[in-house]
């Protein structure tokens, strides 16, 4: 069977495209009841296989969409298809497959961890009660929580809650895991293990759809990503391609930061800046080496020339012209 | 082969067609584990001891209780056979201890789920709006007969370490034996929670319009009492018979002999009536609701 490559099925806009992926959606708009636009025309494809990275700053329709996809909204306009079925529409058999943590863990505060899950577990029509138990177990022991069980979720910190939502998604094998903000209130041992458990959860297969407002680890574990700002979609595509997208900059390390400003400019390096022994710019389009004999030449005395590579923070700060800040 | 083929697909399994049942179940369990529910029975269990040992003391000298004929039906009966107390109980708690527990747990059924945020998880589990829906129902219904048994056993150990038990006169004045009587004792348990349906309907329907379990709770016994109000103002005598509460009471004339059916009849075509149309409003409402909680 000839597989196309991920790159190829995410550039994709056919309908083929869309059963190839696990989540599509095409003009996909959702407008509140007050008039306010939150997800304006959403053109989504998020290929099998891949761990998608889904950012925006707060408040830029992120979480909206992930309901409309989870059939928890009904969208004013457009199609979301998940897993190659109509949403909501077709929940009843797509969301078996699903795993979701939406906007945070609920819990059941007055039961213990393990019946917390045992009842999430309840509500689902397709799994089997006879093996509820050892799920259970073993989606506890999975997130470290194992020894935590029998504690009622009331008692537990704000990290344990988050992997006891994470563990309500993993109760049966996913095709589609939607996790939104997982690594919210673990410490940064916490962090690392959900991103090695997202990571062993790619490698077995599962897509892995993954909101977050942390750009490092998005660009840790994504393959893929995509940008959206005040309910419009900005970007999407392979994380690497994202990041290229923005330039980078050339980066001279030197005692004599004004002589190599005014040497640069002069070589056709735009922007420059001087910030103490740091002089940077936006790369030329000359060959570096004659910048470097130039700098020399003029008796500039470099410590070092490097171009430095652009981050996916530096391209969501291109795309978007903002930062992480709450949209208006 | 690309990877997401590999991954098994775990919706292969049918749904066993029992499976509501263990929904079903899981939300009996859980509105059980409730230290709310559990002191709402508390409370029921508490009102016939109160009423008991009242009226033990009140007889204690010899006199008759509720001599001046004030007070629930069946009091004056009580120092003569226990078992009226179960009777007298639940005449007590039906106006409103008993509709106001059921309001509680009918307002905080929906509602409640959705201010903790655990509502999102159940239906992308996916418990399906409609099944969740008419599992909260049932769970509701099984609280108001669950209610009732509490008080009419509570009153029953209550009546029966108190007072003589033993055969009982019926309104109409015939003689029962011990045994009918409690037959009877049951049958108007029976019919008493049944009269809690409509109310129970109408608090998840309230329970679907707000994202606050309080909310909902309070709007629901706030509507109790206001229905109850209007229920005792002579003028709005034309609109009485459509409140849900109106035939409440007719529960005694199953302690005629022979039972006088009409009243029976009415308030449980009534409350069918009320779990009808704020069943459907429920349904309407909730299957189209946008979940942002």
């Amino acid at each position: 069977m000839d597989v196309p490559s991920t790159a190829e099925r995410a550039a994709g806009r056919g309908p083929d495209a869309d059963r190839e992926s696990v989540i599509a959606t095409r003009g996909l708009t959702k407008r509140y009841r007050g008039g306010q636009l939150a997800v304006d025309g959403l053109d989504l494809t998020v290929p099998a296989g891949s761990v998608f990275g889904f950012l925006g700053p707060n408040g830029s329709g992120k979480t909206t969409t992930i309901r409309m996809l989870m059939g928890l909204i009904e969208p004013t306009a457009g199609t979301a298809r998940v897993l190659g079925r109509p949403m909501p529409r077709a929940a009843r058999t797509v969301l078996p497959q699903v795993g979701a943590l939406i906007e945070g863990p609920a819990l059941y505060g007055f039961l213990s961890g393990r019946d917390n899950l045992l009842r999430y577990d309840a509500a689902d029509p397709t799994a089997d009660p006879r093996t509820r138990r050892t799920r259970v177990a073993a989606a506890l022991e999975r997130v470290g929580l194992g020894a935590a069980a029998g504690k009622k979720a009331r008692a537990y910190s704000l990290g344990m809650k988050q992997r006891l939502g994470l563990a309500a998604a993993l109760l049966r094998p996913r095709r589609l895991l939607v996790l939104d903000e997982p690594t919210n209130g673990l410490d940064p041992q916490g962090m690392r293990e959900i991103r090695a458990l997202v990571r062993e959860l790619a490698a077995d297969g599962t897509t892995v759809f993954l909101s977050s407002h942390l750009l490092d680890e998005i660009e840790q574990v994504c393959t893929h990503a995509a940008v959206m700002a005040q309910g419009r979609l900005v970007t999407q595509g392979e994380v690497a391609e994202l990041a290229a997208g923005a330039r980078g900059r050339l980066v001279v390390t030197t005692p004599d930061p004004a002589e190599a400003a005014r040497v640069l400019k002069e070589q056709g390096v735009g922007d420059v800046t001087a910030d103490g022994e740091r002089v940077t710019g936006e790369p030329p389009a000359r060959d570096l080496a004659e910048v470097t004999a130039a700098l020399v030449a003029a008796g500039v005395r470099v410590r070092g020339l490097t171009v430095e590579r652009a981050s996916l923070e530096d391209a969501f700060v291109a795309l978007t012209g903002e930062g992480f800040d709450v949209a208006g | 082969m690309s990877r997401a083929e590999t991954a098994p697909a775990p919706a292969d399994r049918r749904p066993s067609p029992l499976w509501t049942f263990g929904l079903l179940r899981s939300e009996l369990g859980t509105t059980l584990r409730r230290w709310r529910t559990l002191a709402l029975l508390g409370v029921l269990a508490a009102v016939p001891v109160l009423v008991g040992i009242a009226v033990r003391i009140e007889t204690g000298d010899g006199s008759t209780a509720g001599g001046g004929g004030e007070g629930p039906a069946f009091l004056a009966q009580i120092t003569n056979n226990g078992l009226f107390l179960v009777f007298t109980a639940l005449a007590a708690t039906l106006p409103f201890f008993l509709p106001m527990a059921v309001g509680v747990v009918a307002g905080d059924a929906i509602a409640g789920e959705a201010g903790a945020g655990t509502l999102r998880y159940l239906l992308v589990a996916p418990a399906g709006r409609t099944r969740l829906l008419l599992t909260k129902y049932a769970t509701v219904m099984a609280f108001c007969v669950l209610a009732t048994l509490v008080v009419a056993v509570s009153a029953l150990i209550v009546g029966a370490l108190l007072f003589p038990l033993g055969e009982l006169t019926t309104i109409s004045g015939t003689r029962i034996s011990f045994t009918e009587g409690l037959g009877r004792a049951l049958l108007i348990a029976l019919v008493v929670a049944a009269s809690l349906v409509g109310v129970a309907a109408l608090g998840l329907f309230v329970s679907t319009l707000t994202n606050s379990g309080i909310a909902a709770m309070a709007t629901t016994v706030g509507l109790l009492i206001t229905v109850q109000i209007l229920d005792q103002i002579p003028q709005l005598h034309a609109i009485q018979p459509y409140l849900f509460p109106h035939y409440w009471l007719s529960f005694a004339d199953l302690m005629r002999d022979p039972v006088y059916w009409d009243d029976l009849v009415r308030n449980l075509g009534l409350q069918a009536l009320y779990a009808a149309v704020f069943g459907s409003a429920a349904w309407a409402r909730f299957t189209a609701k946008d979940i942002s909680a």
